[in-house]
């Protein structure tokens, strides 16, 4: 459903795709794990156009989306719903107009029951009393939440988080774990995850998938990857700093 | 040298590129509905409340120098009761919708930019595009408009404020005929001089907003490139209405 095919990405003399193949079944729960600043977020953000790619293609079932005219890439976003790693809240807006905005923006249904929609949603992420708070009086983890309450409230086919339990608490990112997995499993939502958390990554992940230098150095199952021979992804999943991967600047 | 200024003329032109781009596509969803207007009129509050208290001291203040300094100049070959006609002239063609525009760049545009450089910077603009919402529509469109309409109206405030700073001057300090005064500026003023002072008006509105939003919209490289892009704005802007003011003024009148 969403595959990408050679996907090169630089800013300036910076290279950060460099052959970035990846395909996504329908259904699906891929988590996508790798070092920081290799690229992961901006290949999130070329699955919906918000980067256009210097050389390669996106599609999304079987679309190229570079050739959609802006009313097609709107049909198309429709269908997804996106954490960004920042949250990206709206600041002038209070928190339940937030999760509520697409809805607003619509204008198919009424205020109020956008309200009672968004403060639905917000339950889910742990949220109660919340609604007109503005997001200038929210710490970062409940920024976050709030920001995967708007990325769920679209009832949205695919669902793209960035990052969905860094700067939580344990029980609360096992909490918002078991909600990934709940979306993907009774309403069969499609779902790209980027995490440095191996352990929710084990728990959410049909498929894992690991970057490194600009590429996908392997993908398997939370089985395969836990007993991979790639040093590489062996180095990473055991959270080591001795082994293959270079960390730039650090002397060891 | 030659390189560098081949350099500089391709960088302007790009950019000069770029602004046109973004205002066949504000102008575009301009005319296509559903049209923002709640967020519209949230916008022309901003411009005018922001702009409303530095305009009117400025508009006074103009007004009574402008009268201060032809009083004292045309006493001396006696035509001292032509002040009212060149405070009116001055005030509606020149000194209103550019003093206004000054003013709004440095307070509203700047604004325009800092807001926007900043949902640029914390993604905000990206969640947009997420939530199928248009940036151009949802964010530019009301900003350009609030800054068309407003510039005209806070421009009329200033130049009545204005018009009445050089007769507190003329008739209160000097001691001049207040019925001469008023006939002085009304018989030379018409409303032709007005009518272009307010066209003036709108095109430094249309300029500051669509100019600050540009410079806000592609700001890049976080907090710091959000206060480049403020002052960018403000310097682009003033720099556009002083250099527009003269073209437009051999164009109208
Ligand atoms: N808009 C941009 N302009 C310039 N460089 C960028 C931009 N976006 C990302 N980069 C660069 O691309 C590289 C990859 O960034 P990205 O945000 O994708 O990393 P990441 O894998 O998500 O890392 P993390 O795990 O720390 O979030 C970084 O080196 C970053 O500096
Ligand atoms: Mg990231």
């Amino acid at each position: 459903m969403i595959e990408s095919v050679n996907l090169h990405k630089a800013f300036g003399d910076k290279k950060v795709l460099q052959g970035f193949d990846l395909e996504i079944h329908k259904g699906e729960s891929m988590v996508i794990i790798g070092g920081s600043g290799t690229g992961k977020s901006v290949f999130l953000k070329h699955i919906l156009r918000l980067l256009e790619p210097d050389k390669g293609k996106m599609y999304i079932d079987g679309t190229d989306i570079s050739s959609l005219n802006e009313a097609g890439l709107y049909k198309m976003r429709r269908r997804f719903g996106m954490l960004f790693q920042g949250a990206a809240l709206f600041d002038s807006l209070n928190v339940w107009r937030n999760v509520g905005f697409q809805h607003l923006q619509e204008r198919k249904l009424k205020e109020p029951e956008v309200r009672e929609l968004a403060e639905e949603k917000l339950r889910l992420v742990g949220m109660v009393n919340v609604g007109d708070l503005m997001p200038s009086e929210l710490s970062g983890g409940m920024k976050k939440r709030v920001g995967l309450a708007r990325a769920i409230a679209y009832n949205a086919e695919v669902i793209l988080y960035d990052e969905p339990t860094t700067g939580l608490d344990p029980i609360m990112a096992d909490a918002i774990n078991d909600l990934i997995v709940e979306m993907s499993e009774k309403l069969s939502v499609t779902s790209v995850t980027i995490t440095h958390d191996m352990q929710s990554a084990y728990k959410i992940a049909d498929r894992i998938a690991m970057l490194y230098q600009g590429k996908i150095i392997e993908t398997g199952t939370p089985e395969e990857i836990r007993n991979t021979d790639n040093p590489f992804v062996r180095q990473f999943v055991s959270g080591s700093a001795h082994g293959p991967i270079q960390l730039e600047g650090i002397e060891r | 040298m030659i390189a560098a200024l081949g350099r500089l003329i391709i960088g302007f032109t790009l950019e000069l590129g770029k602004v046109l781009i973004m205002l066949s596509d504000t102008l575009r969803k301009m005319a296509t509905p559903p049209f923002e207007f709640s967020s519209s009129i949230k916008q022309m509050q901003e411009v005018g409340v922001r702009s409303l208290p530095v305009v009117l001291v400025t508009g006074l203040f103009s007004g009574m120098v402008l009268a201060l300094q032809s009083y004292t100049g045309f006493k001396r070959f006696g035509a001292e009761t032509l002040v009212g006609t060149v405070v009116g002239l001055s005030i509606t063609r020149e000194m209103g919708p550019v003093l206004t525009g000054l003013i709004v760049a440095g307070r509203a545009g700047a604004a325009m930019a800092a807001e926007l450089g900043t949902m640029r910077v914390t993604e905000q603009i990206d969640a947009l595009e997420t939530l199928a919402t248009n940036p151009i529509k949802h964010l530019i469109v009301p900003r350009f408009v609030a800054g068309l309409i407003m510039l005209p109206a806070l421009t009329v405030v200033a130049d009545i404020i204005g018009i009445f700073g050089g007769y507190l001057i003329t008739v209160g300090m000097f001691g001049a005929s207040p019925t001469l005064y008023w006939r002085q500026t009304w018989d030379f003023l018409t409303l032709d001089d007005i009518y272009n002072g307010l066209v003036k008006a709108c095109f430094f509105g249309a300029s500051i907003a669509l100019l600050s939003c540009y410079k806000g919209f592609y700001s890049e490289g976080g907090a710091e490139g959000v206060g480049k892009a403020t002052t960018g704005a403000v310097v682009l802007s003033f720099m556009t209405i002083l250099i527009s003011d003269y073209f437009l003024s051999a164009w109208l009148f």
